[in-house]
């Protein structure tokens, strides 16, 4: 490697930002650095990818009909049985998704502003880029429009704001009549195409970044079948119901509804 | 051939620089890419004007002194090759080509062509050392390596430090470059020592100078060397290790 360092009086090349004074106890010290905050953002986007993987497997079960669903909802409520208060582990679950969303975010968005302040002029030529793809490049927009969505859907499915008919408990008439809307299934395609586009790129990276990349190609084929697998199975559940391949069901919202009334009503 | 030159003249770090178009006549598909700016230099300078400033040295593609950003990519169009290894006969007559300096805010350009690539030294600094005993000539293969981990060691010393994977990076990242420079000591029984001190050390440091990876893998496609992406993976991971070791354990191997 050649010596750049002799004979040169022009100007300095000065860090641009310092090393941390202070280091705190490991693991802490790891988000003081950008490798650390890397390898946050993995581990918080595999725990993502696993709910996510989840999330679709489970709304699968709208498949199998009305009971199917409305139970798997009700034992997610109910996890832990008898041995903990009803909800109290999907509540421990779902505090962990929402740490791990926002360190996922927090990672992300230090990081850009550390890749932003350590480019100069920009190349005043077309660069060509021959192995950044669509994906990588724009994991901050479908990464942005995956949060909006989100919030959308809590809004839509969990909290039930959307629409007056909605009922606590009937997982698969809320999901029917909710995709039933030309625009809400329009939203959930172009929603979950920017997922699979953010995955395609992001499960790879997660792998590079975790050092599991020792199988030539592994996080490639990985990542594309990570997100073949969500793109056809969350793209499958607002077409079927646009097409009327599965239907609103009267009688289970009927029995949940009673069940409702006759038990108590705590989540 | 008749090539036009679409060149980036910066007269020092803060001017801000233009493009220029020049004309190079006969120029023969033979010539190296330094070659025909050679010939483009010697037409301006008979005009009376000023050269264009470019890194250069060996002109064999191992020194990594060379290296322009040509039409969009680091080192041109050709796939492991350093810009001085790669010839005209990858052009074609009548062609215009676009050249400009590596652009990173740790490559400061010094004039034209020529930038500033001493954070490179300052992450070598930081690391890029091992202990030994000093005295007489140790004797050959006292040491015992594994054929794999010395491949694996000259795979990842093929690096050059040229600068093109943190020129093509998006992020102006240097992980591909830092990575190399660990990898080829950190794979080694000799590089144990000062196996996580030098993984931090050097992460670290460029760090202080760089951006920060997304693995988009535009370096491993732009170096001249072919460095693998799986050296990043591998600095990653004795990174996260670096944070956990205990150090007082690490004769225990």
């Amino acid at each position: 490697m050649a010596i750049t360092d002799r004979g040169r009086s022009v100007g300095t090349v000065e860090p641009i930002r310092t090393r941390p004074k202070k280091a705190l106890p490991p693991p802490l010290s790891l988000y003081q650095t950008a490798i650390g905050k890397k390898f946050v953002m993995a581990l918080t986007g595999l725990g993502l990818i696993g709910f996510v993987i989840f999330h679709t497997l489970g709304n699968m079960k709208l498949y199998l009909g009305a009971e199917d669903i409305n139970v798997y909802g009700e034992s997610l409520r109910d996890l832990g049985g008898h041995l903990v208060p009803r909800t109290h582990i999907l509540w421990l679950l779902r505090f962990g998704l929402i740490a791990m969303f926002a360190l996922h975010i927090h990672s992300a968005y230090t990081l850009t502003m550390m890749s932003r302040a350590s480019t100069a002029l920009k190349y005043q030529q077309k660069q060509k880029f021959s192995a950044a793809n669509f994906a990588s490049r724009s994991m901050r927009w479908t990464g942005t429009i995956v949060l909006l969505y989100l919030i959308f859907h809590l809004a839509d499915l969990t909290w039930g704001v959307t629409d007056d008919d909605w009922v606590r408990g009937d997982v698969y008439n809320n999901m029917i009549k909710s995709f039933q809307r030309p625009l809400v299934a329009l939203i959930y395609i172009v929603a979950n195409i920017a997922l699979a586009i953010h995955l395609f790129h992001g499960v790879a990276s997660m792998m590079t970044t975790l050092n599991l990349n020792r199988i030539k190609n592994l996080p490639q084929m990985a990542a594309g079948a990570v997100a073949a697998f969500i793109l056809v199975g969350n793209l499958s559940f607002p077409i079927a119901i646009q097409a009327g391949l599965v239907e609103f069901d009267d009688e289970a919202r009927q029995e949940v509804i009673d069940h409702a009334q006759g038990g108590e009503d705590d989540e | 051939m008749n090539i036009t030159v679409k060149v980036w003249r910066q007269e020092g770090p803060n001017d801000t620089g233009r493009f220029e178009s020049y004309q190079v006549p006969d120029v023969s598909e033979d010539m190296s890419f330094l070659e025909m700016l050679d010939i483009m230099n010697e037409h301006l300078i008979s005009d009376g004007q000023i050269p264009v400033t470019f890194d250069h040295d060996c002109r064999e593609g191992i020194c990594g002194t060379c290296g322009v950003m040509i039409n969009g990519q680091a080192h041109g169009p050709e796939k492991a090759t350093a810009t001085c290894q790669l010839h005209m006969r990858k052009f074609s007559d009548g062609d215009e080509i676009v050249i400009e300096p590596w652009r990173a805010g740790a490559f400061p350009i010094i004039k034209d062509l020529m930038v500033d690539r001493r954070a490179f030294d300052r992450i070598i600094e930081a690391g890029g050392y091992i202990s030994v005993s000093t005295g007489s000539a140790p004797d050959a293969n006292e040491i015992p390596i594994p054929k794999e981990a010395a491949d694996l060691s000259m795979d990842a010393a093929a690096c050059i430090g040229c600068g093109a994977c943190v020129a093509a990076c998006p992020n102006s990242a240097a992980q591909l470059f830092t990575s190399a420079k660990l990898a080829h000591l950190n794979v080694m029984p000799q590089g144990q020592t000062e196996r996580f001190k030098r993984t931090q050390d050097m992460v670290e440091t460029m760090e202080s100078y760089f951006g920060a990876c997304t693995n988009h893998g535009e370096c491993h496609e732009a170096c001249p060397k072919e460095i693998s992406l799986d050296f990043i993976a591998m600095m990653n991971g004795d990174y996260v290790k670096a944070q956990f070791k205990n150090r007082s354990l690490a004769g225990q191997g």
